[in-house]
């Protein structure tokens, strides 16, 4: 039974891809946790741990190999997996989540008011002068009105994930996505974006969901944060907890676990993640394949 | 148990190792492109069922306007190109034969010659590899671009069908284009004939125009038309298929362009015998 708080119900999910002789390898392996209503959920990791995949697996742009992942939005009577959905169907759950990818991926040949009116034209029957002002008002939201009229070639990293994030919500989503929001910005334009996570979460009371290895911008919009390590989920807590555990002294620590992830939370060169070598164990599965 | 070392095996053995090597890559090919053609059913078959949806929608500046973008891109821009490869192919058909034609007092012949090659055969062939170069390429290029850049990926996470809006206005401007295209080559590649005629082998024009005509049937023309169009389904089926399956960054984008070209005159090729055999058997 589905917690009524509980917006998205991950189970056992795994996801395999072949490998060069086509034998299954296991990028997720049993993944389980739950995404609360209302609630910011950063999913961090190093380099080829699953965190994108997990994200893929979520928006159902990957199919699952095993497990489930129960959506329940507002308007559905009962938790629905969209593992078993025809893809009619898992376009109707997805009018109901945003997604801001890494690159903000607006499409090329479109404006920036076109690209966030297309989400508008496509699934609502509203009249063209109020798509036009319901642009208007998403722009300004993302302090992209200056720059309704450019084209996504013409805009700057930081620009285009705002515009990104526009699009996003053109359709009041319940859940947002968020792939690597902070990549590739620097520090000011990466709080600004961070900004307007918060923003979207408090005031529009949407569920969030991170993916990010950018730490700073981790604890900023975090209410929980789940750590994977090799497709597994090694800790899911608070942001408090985890703030507790990158501020504790590694030599006080007890388990390889905690010490583990005081590394990676704190970004130390040494320790359990970095062998004798220098590489990290990220490097080294990324190396082996 | 540990492998045997390949010096340590003997030489039948070897042997064994390297047939069975050759059959399972062989055997790996086939599937792949078995594949590959079931890949291109569905896309194809997803593409025709997604026509009507993009054609009578109003709503999407992706759908009716960017069937006309690509009719410009895909058809308008390649006249030129078309138009210099065709009287070319006409001017070669008219020399090349005259000598032959010339040894059997038949040199006006060239005419009918010119007339049926161009017609039934060079100009909707040659249109179309024209095309896989000028536009295939293209079209695969940019939408490999779309995928690497994630705009397919966010085209479905907002429920729509990157078929209808990516792959059927291209499909549809191809096969329109190469088909109107096709018109132009026939009619060129034949001036080509009589302009080499004219002035190198001094057959006069009305002579050359009533030879022509007499050679050819209506049938000729429009079974050119047909392939042109079937070739048009083939080029943008492939280009579109190439360009969803990119990967590993501009590396790849510029993989799928190269392969879009190799495999869409591989395929025009063996379409165009399947054409040729049906033509000759049922004696279009």
């Amino acid at each position: 039974m589905m917690d009524p708080d509980v917006v998205i119900s991950i189970r056992d999910l795994v996801k395999t891809f072949p490998d060069r002789e086509g034998r299954d390898v296991k990028v997720l392996d049993g993944v389980s946790f739950d995404i609360r209503r209302g609630e910011t959920l950063v999913i961090m990791g190093g380099s080829g741990c699953g965190k994108s995949t997990l994200l893929n697996c979520l928006i159902g742009e990957y199919r699952i190999n095993g497990g489930s992942t129960l959506y329940r939005t507002s308007d559905m009577d009962a938790p629905v997996d969209i593992a078993g959905l025809t893809d009619a169907d898992l376009d109707r759950v997805r009018l109901r989540f945003g997604i801001l990818f890494q690159s903000g991926a607006l499409f090329n040949s479109l404006s920036v008011a076109e690209n966030v009116a297309l989400p508008l034209r496509e699934h609502t029957s509203v009249d063209p002068s109020v798509i036009d002002i319901i642009v208007t008002l998403k722009l300004q939201q993302v302090k992209m009105l200056p720059h309704r009229d450019k084209m996504p070639s013409q805009l700057s990293g930081g620009q285009k994930k705002r515009a990104g994030l526009a699009r996003a919500t053109a359709l009041d989503p319940e859940i947002l996505f968020y792939d690597e929001p902070s990549a590739g910005l620097d520090p000011v334009t990466s709080a600004a974006i961070d900004e307007l996570m918060i923003d979207f979460s408090r005031k529009l009371s949407v569920t969030s969901i991170v993916v990010t290895h950018e730490m700073d911008s981790a604890f900023r919009i975090a209410d929980r944060m789940v750590m994977l390590e090799k497709g597994r989920v090694l800790r899911i807590g608070t942001r408090q907890e985890f703030e507790s555990l990158r501020d504790a002294d590694p030599a006080t620590l007890s388990t390889d676990e905690d010490r583990l992830l005081n590394q990676f939370l704190n970004g130390a060169s040494s320790g359990p993640l970095t062998d004798r070598d220098g590489l990290s164990m990220f490097e080294k599965l990324l190396i082996e394949g | 148990m540990t492998e045997p070392s390949a010096s340590g095996r003997s030489l039948a053995a070897r042997g064994v190792i390297a047939v069975g090597r050759f059959v399972d890559g062989r055997v790996r090919g086939l599937r792949s492109f078995v594949a590959a053609f079931g890949a291109l059913a569905e896309l194809l078959g997803q593409t025709l069922r997604g026509c009507g949806p993009a054609l009578l929608r109003k709503k999407s500046r992706l759908g009716r306007e960017s069937l006309l973008d690509q009719m410009v891109r895909v058809g308008v821009r390649s006249i030129g190109i078309v138009v210099l490869v065709q009287i070319f192919i006409g001017i070669i058909i008219a020399l090349q034969m005259a000598p032959t034609l010339q040894q059997y007092g038949q040199l006006e012949r060239v005419a009918d010659v010119v007339g049926i090659a161009v017609v039934r055969e060079l100009g909707p062939l040659i249109t179309a590899i024209v095309l896989s170069g000028f536009a295939g390429a293209s079209i695969a290029a940019e939408i490999g671009s779309m995928v690497e850049g994630e705009e397919i990926k966010a085209l479905r996470a907002h429920a729509m069908n990157p078929v209808r809006f990516l792959v059927v206005p291209r499909f549809l401007a191809t096969v329109v284009m190469l088909t109107g295209l096709c018109v132009i080559a026939d009619i060129v590649g034949v001036l080509g004939g009589m302009i080499t005629a004219v002035l190198v082998l001094d057959i006069g024009a009305p002579v050359y125009i009533e030879f022509t005509r007499q050679a050819l049937k209506f049938s000729d023309f429009y079974g050119g038309l047909v392939k042109a169009a079937v070739f048009g389904l083939t080029i943008s089926m492939i280009a579109c298929h190439e360009g969803f399956n990119v990967s590993g960054g501009a590396e790849g984008v510029g993989r799928a362009t190269t392969s879009t070209v190799v495999k869409s005159i591989v395929a025009l090729i063996a379409v165009d015998v399947v054409f040729t055999i049906i033509f000759y058997v049922f004696k279009i």
